[in-house]
């Protein structure tokens, strides 16, 4: 794949080390001459000095062949302008725009963007996460977020250990599809007994997943 | 009329001061409040300090229910997604962008945001005086024209 990356800071930086490392073309743009200068030290062609939000530079680059163009710089105005160029002149399947004020989000996907990536976003969510539950891990979500696949990893404090899955007091609409022991898949019966650190797969929909999380909580220390 | 300025710069100052003299309600953003001094004493108009990008902040302006929403900060691509803002979240019926790069100009007029670019109609206006033509209107200056396609 050919991708451009615009923005050659800290993000666009090791975005484009990545890429290279997994055999794409990529093309870094940068518009601060001394960061390009110290850039073409390591990477050589891959780094173009210019604006991205400039049609003329991007036509240079060669937008119109490029599979996804990154917006990463720091800031968002910049990388909203940049991903519309990019769109309307030169077709670009795909454009992913860093945001840093996480409330841009959907205004960006208003606007045509197809992905946006925040990091606050991310960390926000990571600490949620961690706060909340400690081992319960959404791993996707399904028919808009009706339904979730959740990965409960378990303990020696989980309250569910040494007990058949027959005797969990699950929801109705909550159903343990697998449970990985060990590096193993194993398809789970009404009979199975769980183990610490078993990892448990499980489908549940949306309104029922703080019960699944109550069943599978660790005590709270006082 | 209901009109939020985004930025007290020159542009923004005396636009501010020429609608508010006429009666109208205005509303200004700017972060700086050293660049507010140009609004002189007679301006009777609101100033809210903020980031004109925060729809928290464009709320407080009242811009849902503004007529009119101009952005004339220094940042082509900030005036740029302040104006899609308006558009696009609150609807506002005129908003107007000003856009120092032509070529940017002219692709965002051609997606329905009046841009106007003093750039071309500055380079335009010389250009005519120079040739000690008529000067034309303010609208066919602000077209990109042929030779600065590219």
């Amino acid at each position: 794949m050919y991708i451009i990356i615009v923005g050659a800071g800290n993000v666009g930086y090791y975005l484009a080390k990545t890429l290279l490392g997994a055999g794409h073309e990529v093309l870094l743009i940068e518009r601060d001459k001394r960061r390009c200068d110290l850039l073409r030290d390591e990477f050589g062609e891959v780094v173009m000095r210019g604006r991205g939000d400039e049609i003329r530079i991007m036509r240079e680059a060669g937008a119109d062949r490029a599979d996804i163009v990154v917006a990463c710089t720091g800031d968002d105005e910049d990388n909203l302008i940049i991903s519309q160029i990019a769109k309307w002149y030169f077709n670009v399947p795909r454009t992913v725009a860093r945001i840093n004020d996480p409330r841009n989000e959907s205004i960006f996907q208003q606007l045509g963007i197809d992905a946006t990536v925040s990091s606050t976003n991310i960390i926000y969510h990571l600490i949620e996460q961690e706060i909340e539950t400690g081992e319960v891990i959404p791993l996707a979500a399904l028919k808009r977020g009706h339904i979730e696949i959740v990965d409960v990893e378990l303990t020696t404090r989980s309250p569910v250990i040494g007990k058949r899955i027959r005797d969990l007091p699950l929801p109705p609409d909550a159903l343990i599809v697998c449970i990985i022991r060990q590096d193993n898949a194993m398809l789970p019966h009404a009979d199975t007994v769980l183990e610490p650190d078993d990892s448990v797969i499980a489908l549940v929909s949306a309104q029922s997943e703080r019960l699944l999380r109550q069943v599978f909580a660790e005590e709270q220390e006082e | 009329m209901r009109i939020v300025i985004l930025g007290c710069g020159r542009t923004g100052a005396a636009l501010a001061r020429l609608m508010s003299a006429e009666g109208h309600k205005v509303t200004l953003i700017e972060w700086n409040s050293d660049s507010l001094e140009r609004l002189g004493g007679k301006f009777t108009g609101a100033v809210i300090t903020g980031n004109g990008l925060d729809e928290d902040v464009l709320k407080k302006t009242g811009i849902e229910q503004a007529d009119m929403f101009v952005a004339l900060t220094e940042g082509d691509n900030r005036n740029l997604m302040a104006a899609q803002i308006a558009r696009e979240r609150f609807h506002v019926p005129k908003v107007i962008a000003k856009v120092n790069d032509p070529i940017r100009a002219e692709a965002y007029r051609n997606r329905g945001i009046y841009t106007i670019c003093y750039s071309l109609i500055g380079s335009a206006m010389i250009r005519d005086l120079a040739h000690d033509r008529p000067l034309g209107s303010v609208e066919e200056y602000n077209v990109l024209p042929p030779e600065l396609k590219d």
